[in-house]
């Protein structure tokens, strides 16, 4: 009924307020006649415009007619000190915007990175696990059947392996990236189509029994012209003729963190882009990567122990490929095979820092709130003497913290916007596809950046709290004398402790750089067993251009050759896989002659097929036994060289030349030790690997890697122009070093170093006109005990000390307290820190230096600034 | 300011209340009354007897409409509702109560 009633007021409140005012002017009247003195009744009857207030306030206690009132004098206020207003937005829209555009790539990457994908909320990446090794492995095609038959938690399950193809349509060949997907893909994720179909079911069984393909709608866009009637056409991919069958709608990228896809074809094709043998009827291959969407209401644990159980039974129906091989579950923003999963600890880190900028920024506000409270002190004693009381004034006071954040907050969201994209800047970039890493702005980052606009508010709302609640009416008349060695002055502690905050979360992200950056290095100094200069890489793609083996063996040869030939060359030498690449190393089932191995592990190791020459090329020290030698080919004895890490382990200190080992069934003869080297991660241990020859395991479309020392640009050309002569319609991927291939595989940790570097720097700003803020500030409050100082004799030096002292005390405060914080939080970085102490004194002794200096020149000015003083004239104003 | 304000707390809203018995009254007429029933001792001014009026209003107990004054001037006269008549006496009954403890506790000192 209340409610009712306050309604009806505040809808009516103008007339109302008439009807108070007129029957209060009656009763005055009626006074007047009464006592006949104007001025008596006028005394009697007390102050009407606050009864009128208050009549008004027992209906519409919040005031939300006040508000508008409020919202009118902030900006009145904010107009009135530009100078204040435009550094406190833009202090609050730099905290603001690095929290929403963190809060967008996070929603883009980690938890909706999938454009038009339905219940991305029950998707979760599934893969492999071997006993005894990190990490995961893929997921064979059979294992699969087998999960998808007996997983009764599952909605469905999605097979996506990403592969690549050079599109050759007209007179453009372009590289382009594709899926190789299970036939319910299309289906089960929930994108349909805008131009014929996805695949039907059985259009992923049989090798090579389905050459069908969806294509992207941007590919269609710009490569087909839009061309209406594309449904049914050929497109040759890979060598082989594909139906396309479907055009995907505008804006679906497919199901990889990290880069578009342009087009799909079902798993049946995989033999064409994968390489290597029909696979689908193989336990031992395990190459795909899946993705799982678990039905309503089943959580990951649930389906966990169902994958577990049916993965064990696996184990035990088939123990010659499966034994010690689990199944892992992984929520979206975990997942292992793509982007996700290699972004997830930067952006992790980078979620603590920029609460720690917004923080930071807070504070600068707050100070800069606090110094203008003071200046606004007679305004609001004013205001408290004429009877506003203090919920009314911290109202007032809230409202402009309210309006400063907003705008932040609306210049924040800009920001985030304009930085969308700008995380694939930090990543190399790629010759052919483009890697798309978007933030996502959608009401779940709206509604965090609003929140973190209101935490903002209140946060600033504290200090004018803090200062209302001291309006003192008496002690506000009299002048308030502060000082930079009295220290005891009301405010300062409040001043004081904000730049001690500022001071130590800046050096506690200072510290965070430094190890990073440290770790960065010590990556880069790594040695990788490989020569890193001097030994280019690149590829052509003869698998797109439809090469069978035996032309390809042809092709190789004639390239070889035709490169030696160039001047300048040291050697050259063919591999299926690059180390530090995406592309994954073959990888199988061993057994060594002699070696048990534990009675539930197959020991699995990759290798990798190499022509005669690649470890001289690649400076991979032999350590005894020969290379592979041309003679090395179909028909000659099986060989292989196998690394140190895996002599040690399965020959145990035997000299393992001349043993044998098994793979595939097939028993190969051990010729060589090489030295271990990288394989995967520039960050992995040691661990086993060995080569075989190419031609004994031939697969078309290798890698060329070429020892020389003229530069890329130089062999580029002449590379492009020999492939060129051997066949027209061939062109060499981009040719790079395998220093740069490093610097791609570790671009993680360099993304994440530049993002820490660039909060870091803004964060130290912040800080530094957080300090110099108050230092002036300080020096001007002070100004008379200063000029005190100077006519008492303290000459300029001593009072420069006294001030910069002032300033160091509370910048070492703001050190000591982030180092702290630092030793105890650093370790939370584990992840990205390589061979890095959280420690590490370097990395302190360097954030303290940049502090240092920091300080050092926020405080100078304006202690400077004291000694100039003319303290005749400062003390007779 | 009137002395209303040395009131215990809730008893201008009982006494403005009790004025209305009789029948309705304007503000200056509430005031009046209650100047004149106390022997001058209870001067309510507008700044406590109009915010009391609102709160009466909102709490449903009065309400009011424009009538003519006695001298044939516009005046809001305010009216006891039912809901009100059964609020003074709960209050008349707690504030007898209440005098009896006072009397008590002063009797004893």
């Amino acid at each position: 009924m209340r409610l009712i009633r306050r309604l009806l007021y505040f809808f009516r409140q103008r007339r109302q307020a008439d009807e108070l005012a007129e029957e209060m002017d009656f009763h005055r009247q009626m006074l007047e006649q009464e006592s006949g003195d104007r001025h008596a009744a006028s005394r009697r009857m007390g102050a009407s415009t606050l009864a009128r207030e208050d009549a008004r306030g027992v209906w519409l206690p919040l005031r939300l007619d006040s508000l508008w009132q409020d919202l009118r004098v902030g900006f009145r206020m904010l107009r009135r000190s530009p100078g204040f207003s435009i550094l406190a937005i833009l202090c609050l829209t730099l905290g603001i915007g690095a929290n929403a555009a963190v809060f967008s790539w996070i929603e883009g990457i980690l938890f909706r990175p999938y454009p038009l994908v339905a219940h991305q909320e029950r998707l979760l990446a599934i893969t492999g696990t071997a006993r005894g090794e990190a990490g995961h492995t893929d997921i064979s095609w059979p294992d699969l059947l087998d999960l998808q038959k007996n997983c009764t938690l599952v909605d469905a399950f999605i097979v996506t392996k990403i592969m690549g193809t050079t599109l050759s349509l007209g007179d453009r060949a372009e590289r382009t990236i594709g899926s190789i997907v299970s036939a319910n893909y299309f289906d089960a994720i929930g994108v349909h189509p805008i131009l014929g179909r996805g695949f039907e079911p059985g259009e992923d069984v049989g090798s090579n029994a389905h050459p069908v393909t969806v294509i992207s709608y941007q590919l269609w866009q710009s490569r087909f012209k839009a061309d209406p009637a594309i449904i049914g056409k050929a497109q040759r991919l890979n060598g082989i003729e594909h139906t396309i069958v479907g055009v995907a709608p505008q804006g679906f990228l497919g199901t990889f963190v990290g880069w578009g896809m342009q087009f799909w074809v079902p798993a049946s094709m995989e033999e064409t882009f994968e390489g290597g043998e029909y696979k689908l009827e193989d336990r031992s291959a395990r190459w795909i990567e899946s993705y799982v969407r678990l039905k309503p209401g089943v959580s990951l644990q649930q389906a966990q122990r169902e994958m577990s159980a049916v993965a064990q039974r696996l184990e035990t129906d088939f123990p010659a490929t499966n034994r010690g091989r689990g199944i892992k579950l992984w929520p979206l923003w975990q997942t292992p095979f793509n982007n996700a999963g290699t972004l997830l600890p930067t952006l992790g880190i980078m979620l603590a820092v920029v609460v720690f900028v917004l923080l930071i920024a807070c504070a600068n506000v707050g100070n800069l709130l606090l110094v203008r409270s003071f200046a606004r002190r007679h305004e609001m004693t004013v205001r408290v003497a004429v009877g506003a009381n203090r919920s009314r004034l911290l109202q007032q006071l809230v409202t402009e913290g309210l309006i400063l954040s907003a705008l932040a907050a609306t210049g924040g969201l800009l920001v985030a916007h304009w930085c969308r994209h700008a995380l694939v800047l930090l990543f190399p970039a790629r010759a052919g596809v483009a890697m798309t890493l978007p933030g996502e702005i959608d009401w779940r980052v709206l509604a965090l950046s609003a929140g973190v606009c209101l935490i903002a508010t209140l946060l600033l709302g504290l200090v004018p709290a803090i200062q209302t609640s001291k309006i003192d009416l008496a002690g506000a008349l009299k002048s308030e004398m502060s000082g930079v060695v009295g220290g005891g002055h009301g405010k300062s502690w409040l001043r004081s402790g904000l730049v001690v905050l500022q001071v130590s979360l800046s050096f506690l992200l200072l510290v965070g750089t430094g190890l990073l950056m440290q770790s960065l290095q010590r990556i880069r100094n790594l040695n990788p067993g490989f020569s890193t200069q001097g030994v280019l890489f690149t590829a052509v793609d003869l698998r797109g251009a439809g090469y069978d083996p035996q032309r390809a063996k042809t092709f190789d040869d004639e390239l070889l050759e035709r490169i030696q030939a160039l001047p300048g060359i040291d050697s050259v030498a063919f591999a299926r896989s690059t180390p530090l690449s995406y592309g994954s190393f073959s990888s199988s089932p061993i057994a060594v002659d002699g070696y048990q191995p534990p009675p539930d592990e197959q020991p699995t190791v990759q290798y990798n097929q190499v022509g005669p020459g690649y470890l001289a090329t690649m400076g991979i020290p032999l350590l005894s036994g020969r290379e592979f030698t041309r003679a090395d080919n179909e028909t000659a004895l099986p060989v292989a060289i196998v690394n140190d890490a895996m002599a040690a382990q399965y020959w145990r200190g035997d000299d393992p030349i001349g043993k044998r080992l098994q793979v595939k069934g097939k028993w190969l003869q051990v010729i060589g030790v090489a030295k271990v080297s990288k394989y995967q991660s520039v960050r992995e241990n040691p661990k086993p690997f060995f080569y075989v020859p190419l031609r004994q395991d031939f697969s078309v479309g290798a890698n060329l890697n070429i020892r020389t020392r003229l530069p890329a640009e130089t062999i580029a050309t002449e590379l492009a122009r020999e492939v060129h002569a051997l066949d027209a319609n061939l062109a060499p991927y981009e040719l790079i070093t395998l220093q740069e291939q490093i610097d791609r595989s570790t671009s993680p940790q360099r993304v994440a170093v530049t993002l820490l570097g660039v909060l870091g720097g803004l964060a130290l700003l912040l800080a530094t006109i957080g300090l110099y803020a108050v230092m002036s500030y300080t020096v001007s409050q002070s100004s008379r005990e200063l000029g005190l100082r100077m006519a008492l004799g303290a000459d300029a030096s001593k009072l420069l000390r006294l001030v910069m002292s002032h300033g160091l005390a509370l910048t070492a405060a703001g050190v000591v307290l982030g180092a702290a914080v630092a030793l105890a939080s650093t370790r939370l970085m584990g992840n990205l820190l390589y061979k890095v102490s959280p420690r590490d004194p370097l990395a302190f002794g360097s954030a303290f230096l940049v502090m240092t200096v920091a300080a050092l020149a926020a405080c100078f000015l304006p202690a400077w600034r004291a000694t100039r003083a003319d303290p005749a004239r400062i003390l007779r104003d | 300011m009137g002395k209303g304000n040395d009131l215990l707390p809730g008893t201008l809203d009982m006494l403005v209340l009790s004025s209305l018995t009789r029948g309705a009254r304007h503000g200056y007429g509430i005031a009046q009354h209650l100047k004149k029933i106390s022997a001058d001792v209870l001067d309510v001014g507008e700044s406590s007897l109009y915010p009391a009026l609102q709160r009466l209003m909102l709490n449903g107990w009065v309400t009011s409409e424009w009538g003519a004054s006695e001298n044939n001037r516009r005046a809001r006269y305010y009216k006891l509702t039912a809901a009100g008549r059964k609020q003074l006496a709960a209050e008349n009954k707690e504030f007898d109560r209440m005098i009896v403890a006072i009397q008590k506790v002063m009797s004893c000192a």
